[in-house]
């Protein structure tokens, strides 16, 4: 059987080099790894990201501890009951228990930094039980406000959504900070959890007039 | 990479993939997304301390026994035994040391144990479809599973999606932090999922897994490798004017 040497395959998907297969053997630039594309939870999750202390950034009855709490909404205004919310965060003085914190990793009594919940109906709500996180810098020579990292995971988001908690209660330091300056009035709201009950309560749209600042990371 | 200086801190910059490469949020043929994918555009959020770190999720979140799907409560799964292993690494190639990765999927039939599936398809006693592992230092995992069977699901008339199983990992930043599904090679139900056709044809390679007869174990179980590359750190250090504190 010949082949000819005209027929030369149509590549449509460009050529990615397994990792530890460099092609020639000479690295003309760094080795760039094409990342594994997301996906979406489904409605299952529950089955393998439900933690028995998953709403738990703080250690039950940790002193000054609170609950953030709040409805994840879709488009028609309805309440999403199968998503996953989760946090991450400094620690009151301002810490982070992540040994990628190049001023040191931090360690604060019964406290994780990390949390995750599921809105599961009823009551349909998320709740995380945290402590309030310390400022931070903001890399511009300023202090960032007491903020939380958020994802979202949910049905219906082929990937996770983030987006950020801050605190009605912190006006002064919300008005310095970088990221909310760069946000109108009416964005910044979306943002800004109101103190209730026993702590804090912010909803999070998916879409709509309301729809959440989400941001790219 | 990373390191204090007399004028602040340096921070890793973790590289985005181009939008023509990542899934996005949203797709039309996947109904659900309608009412859940944002609309407006994001923000860019630039990466500071809370977004370059992440926690240590790792050996306390994992049981003996959790790395091994085949075997529940006191006795064996019914399925096609499959032996499911890579690396987790970052775009830079570098391993992913020590990190927690949570995966789930559906039994041999194709059903979950969820009160939610409703697929008339048996539940295996001895199967729970979770499992748990944490990387080890060259950022290698394993599990030892059944090969999930597909499922109808409501999207279409005939909708079946792939055999697949969810991953979830960490890494060791936030920005790192990734949910996915891992696919089997040549599955006929690829052309009509909307979920795996919502992944740009350039990327979808990735999501497939890879046949290794090397790996298969003689009489006990076929072996599918699948490495999982995370966002990696941007090779030229973020540099700032000397008078800002930078975090
Ligand atoms: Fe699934």
């Amino acid at each position: 059987m010949s082949t000819n040497p005209l027929d030369v395959p149509d590549v449509t998907v460009p050529y990615e080099p397994r990792s530890g297969q460099r092609g020639t053997g000479f690295l003309t630039e760094p080795l760039r790894l094409g990342t594994t594309p997301s996906a979406t939870v489904g409605p299952y999750l529950a089955i393998g990201l439900s933690w028995p202390d998953g709403p738990w950034a703080a250690a039950e009855g940790t002193e000054d501890g609170f609950w953030i709490r709040g409805r994840v909404l879709d488009g028609a205004g309805d309440v999403v009951p199968d998503a996953l919310v989760e946090t991450w965060q400094a620690d009151p003085d301002g810490g982070l228990a992540s040994p990628e914190d190049p001023r040191g990793q931090a360690s604060y009594p019964r406290f994780r930094g990390y949390a995750r919940s599921a809105t599961v109906d009823p009551p349909g709500e998320f709740g995380v039980f945290t402590l309030k996180p310390g400022r931070l810098p903001d890399g511009e020579g300023g202090l960032q406000a007491p903020h939380i990292d958020v994802s979202v995971f949910a049905r219906g988001l082929l990937d996770r959504v983030v987006t950020r908690i801050y605190f009605a209660d912190e006006a002064e330091a919300n008005a310095e900070d970088a990221v909310l300056r760069g946000l109108s009035e009416e964005q910044r709201r979306t943002l800004v959890a109101e103190p209730a009950g026993d702590g804090y309560r912010l909803d999070i749209h998916l879409q709509g007039d309301r729809e959440t600042v989400f941001f790219a990371v | 990479m990373t390191g204090t200086t007399a004028s602040g801190l340096h921070l890793p910059r973790y590289l985005r993939e181009p939008a023509e490469q990542r899934t996005p949020l949203g797709y039309p043929d996947y109904k659900s997304t309608g009412l859940r994918a944002p609309l407006r555009t994001p923000v860019d959020l630039p990466h500071r301390l809370t977004e370059v770190t992440g926690p240590v999720l790792g050996e306390d979140r994992v049981k003996p026994g959790d790395a091994d799907l085949t075997l529940r409560h006191g006795g064996e799964a019914v399925g096609q035994r499959i032996l499911v292993y890579g690396r987790v690494l970052d775009s830079g190639g570098r391993p992913v040391p020590d990190t927690l990765v949570e995966i789930w999927q559906a039994n041999a039939s194709g059903r979950y144990r969820h009160v939610v599936d409703r697929f008339p398809a048996p539940l295996d006693p001895h199967f729970d479809g979770l499992g748990r592992v944490v990387t080890d230092s060259l950022g290698r995992y394993e599990f030892m599973t059944i090969k999930p069977g597909a499922y109808p699901w409501g999207n279409h008339h005939n909708a079946w999606r792939p055999a697949h199983i969810h991953f979830s990992l960490f890494g060791r930043a936030f920005t790192q932090r990734l949910v996915t599904q891992m696919y089997f090679p040549d599955d006929p139900l690829f052309g009509q999922d909307p979920i795996f056709n919502s992944i740009p044809a350039v990327a979808r390679h990735r999501a497939i897994n890879r046949f290794s007869l090397d790996r298969s174990q003689d009489n006990w179980a076929l072996a599918f490798e699948w490495d999982i590359v995370l966002r990696g750190i941007e090779q030229t250090p973020f540099e700032t004017d000397d008078d800002g504190d930078v975090a």
